[in-house]
């Protein structure tokens, strides 16, 4: 166990020199958008995969927590004359959206099951509604922010946004590896398999869904607050995309649900073949694509990439 | 400045559209109230509808409606298909709750898409003879553009209602809502009459797409707009209950009217989600449910 933990931390150093390196190499900040967005998936499906995967509750309203993320930034921006640091913006905007995600646990209290997933897509359309009605940060024709033109030692903005990104990410996966192999975790799965049953062998069920929706919402509220300074303009409807959370969901179910690593894999995965598609064919179709391999793997692989794997290991193992 | 003129306009409006919201949210009273499948591409594939008789009418110059109502069987085939699908992925090995859920919302995601690809995202209009015309009761006018999808979702809704309560197959839908196993040890197969169920409601799509383009224009993402509107009046309706349904959208029609008349446009998205939303957490069984 101690080798594991270790050889992972190892895995989070190797990545982290990993990006510090590539900022040197490459200079072409095409790579650098391409990674971000990759990142920016592999982010949010962890986020989802806390509530989604450990704990069985769907969320479709992953955009909802990322919009408000970003909205957060461009208020505090705004609000403040364009002077507070970036990681003063992520913090907010995580507290903002904790705050929502501790609601929606609330809310799943009454609700279980579906009711509580279209609820979630509820809540996405009514703060799309409110966002669009309020003038200050843009209203519905959306709203511009100036990107700072100071960024540490890196050779452009967007190098430094990719490494804050790719810092976020990998404490997002250090999060959520720390969640499901605690005993936080087991009390999750547990509500996952059945939630009355947990409750009467006295898992504190309410508390272990607060703690799963607030955990999720503050961290796709951190993938959401670097975004407006990745685009510089931000409207309702590119900041509620459908494809936010469709991509949310899409990238745990292909990479598998059960484990930590299974929404890092299937974001990677499909993330990559989508700026790859973008490039080479048209980004409609890539789009297309993610509601096909969905649909895909949830009917013919629903533990996703990780169950193939498992399945694969133990056949060979025998 | 509340005067009567706009507001019974507004009122008038309202009804009007709740008849065609009934329209919409029929075919899921049945496939989410009855069979408990969660078909969030209900929307979509209403949208698919519109597009269907856009084609139609665009190219041979047929009457919306008719063509919604010939699409039907096609719809129903359709729909028939996608349950088979959902029951051997999803229902037959007790999964329906997650994957079954990503699995219509990538249905729904494909079908968005897919109408965006082959037809992009402008606004489609349809013509005939109805559309642009209105009849005025006193200070009320009624644009027949509404009057036609609410008588038209009148006879829909009649017609299901009907159907669902005198006819052999349409108790056996009813019956394999509320207890599988029995209707099984009758003799009956609940996957067929499930799958004759959700054929039916996805015909309903057919017929309710082609009234939404008769409303108005639509483009492809229009469907999402709709989604809260038909989860809500089916929830506020009961569950299942065809008039409890029909209740619910003539309630969310005219609240929307009044909203958007009161307040503005722009607000009316929030209103079936803030009616979702306060239902789901005050009154779970709806306004007609009985639990």
């Amino acid at each position: 166990m101690k080798l594991r933990l270790s050889a992972f931390w190892l895995c989070v150093t190797a990545t982290v020199v990993a990006g510090l390196v590539l900022t040197e190499v490459l200079h072409n900040d095409y790579y650098f958008n391409a990674l971000y967005v990759i990142l920016q998936g592999t982010l949010m499906a962890v986020a989802w995969n806390i509530l989604g995967g450990f704990t069985g509750y769907v969320n479709f309203g992953s955009a909802a927590f990322f919009a408000v993320g970003a909205y957060t930034s461009i208020f505090l921006d705004k609000y403040f004359g364009h002077v507070l640091p970036l990681p003063v913006l992520i913090a907010t905007a995580a507290a903002v959206c904790a705050l929502i995600g501790l609601g929606v646990g609330y809310l799943s209290l009454r609700l279980k099951g579906v009711y509580f997933s279209i609820a979630t897509l509820a809540m996405a359309i009514v703060f799309a509604t409110l966002i669009s009605n309020w003038r200050y940060i843009g209203g519905a024709r959306g709203a511009y922010i100036l990107t700072p033109d100071t960024y540490l030692w890196f050779h452009s903005y967007i190098q430094m946004l990719f490494m804050v990104m790719l810092l976020l990410t990998l404490a997002a996966v250090a999060i959520s590896r720390a969640l499901v192999s605690s005993r936080l975790g087991r009390g999750l799965a547990a509500i996952r398999d059945d939630e009355v049953a947990a409750e009467c062998s006295g898992v504190p069920t309410l508390r272990l869904k607060l703690v799963s929706t607030t955990v999720m919402g503050a961290l796709m509220g951190v993938a959401g607050a670097p975004y407006p300074f990745f685009v510089t303009f931000v409207d309702p409807a590119s900041a509620f995309s459908l494809f936010v959370a469709v991509n949310a969901i899409a990238m745990p179910m292909i990479g598998g649900t059960a484990h930590w690593i299974g929404p890092v894999v299937g974001a990677l995965l499909v993330g990559s073949i989508q700026q790859v598609i973008t490039v080479t064919v048209s980004s409609e179709l890539n789009i297309l694509l993610v509601g096909v391999m969905l649909i895909l793997f949830i009917t013919l692989a629903p533990q996703g990439i990780v169950g193939l794997a498992r399945k694969y290991l133990a056949r060979r193992g025998r | 400045m509340l005067s009567v003129d706009l507001l019974s306009n507004a009122l008038v409006a309202g009804l009007l559209l709740g008849g065609f919201y009934a329209a919409v949210s029929i075919g899921l009273a049945i496939s989410f109230g009855q069979l408990d499948i969660v078909n969030i591409a209900h929307p979509a594939f209403t949208v698919v509808g519109s597009y269907i008789a856009w084609i139609l009418n665009s190219h041979f110059g047929l009457d919306p409606v008719l063509v919604g109502v010939l699409v039907c069987p096609l719809f129903f085939l359709v729909g028939m298909a996608v349950y088979r699908v959902y029951y051997a992925a999803f229902e037959r090995t007790g999964q329906e709750s997650l994957s079954g859920l990503a699995f219509f919302f990538g249905l729904m995601f494909i079908l968005e898409v897919g109408l965006m690809l082959v037809y992009g995202v402008d606004y489609r209009l349809v013509s005939a003879s109805y559309i642009g015309a209105s009849v005025n009761l006193g200070p009320v006018g009624l644009p027949l553009r509404l009057v036609v999808p609410f008588v038209a979702a009148l006879l829909v809704s009649g017609g299901i209602w009907l159907y669902l309560s005198r006819t052999f197959t349409g108790r056996a839908i009813l019956a394999v809502a509320q207890d599988p196993l029995a209707l099984q040890l009758m003799g009956a197969d609940p996957v067929r009459v499930k799958q004759f169920a959700f054929g039916l409601a996805i015909a309903t799509t057919s017929i309710a797409g082609s009234l939404l383009i008769v409303i108005g224009p639509v483009e492809p993402s229009i469907g999402r707009d709709y989604i809260g509107r038909v989860f809500a009046i089916v929830v506020l309706g009961g569950m299942g209950s065809i008039s409890g349904a029909f209740a619910a959208a003539l309630i969310l029609g005219v609240v929307e009217s009044l909203v958007s008349t009161f307040a503005g446009p722009s607000w009316a998205p929030a209103v079936s989600f803030g009616v979702l939303l306060l239902t789901l957490a005050v009154r779970p069984a709806g306004l007609f449910g009985r639990r």
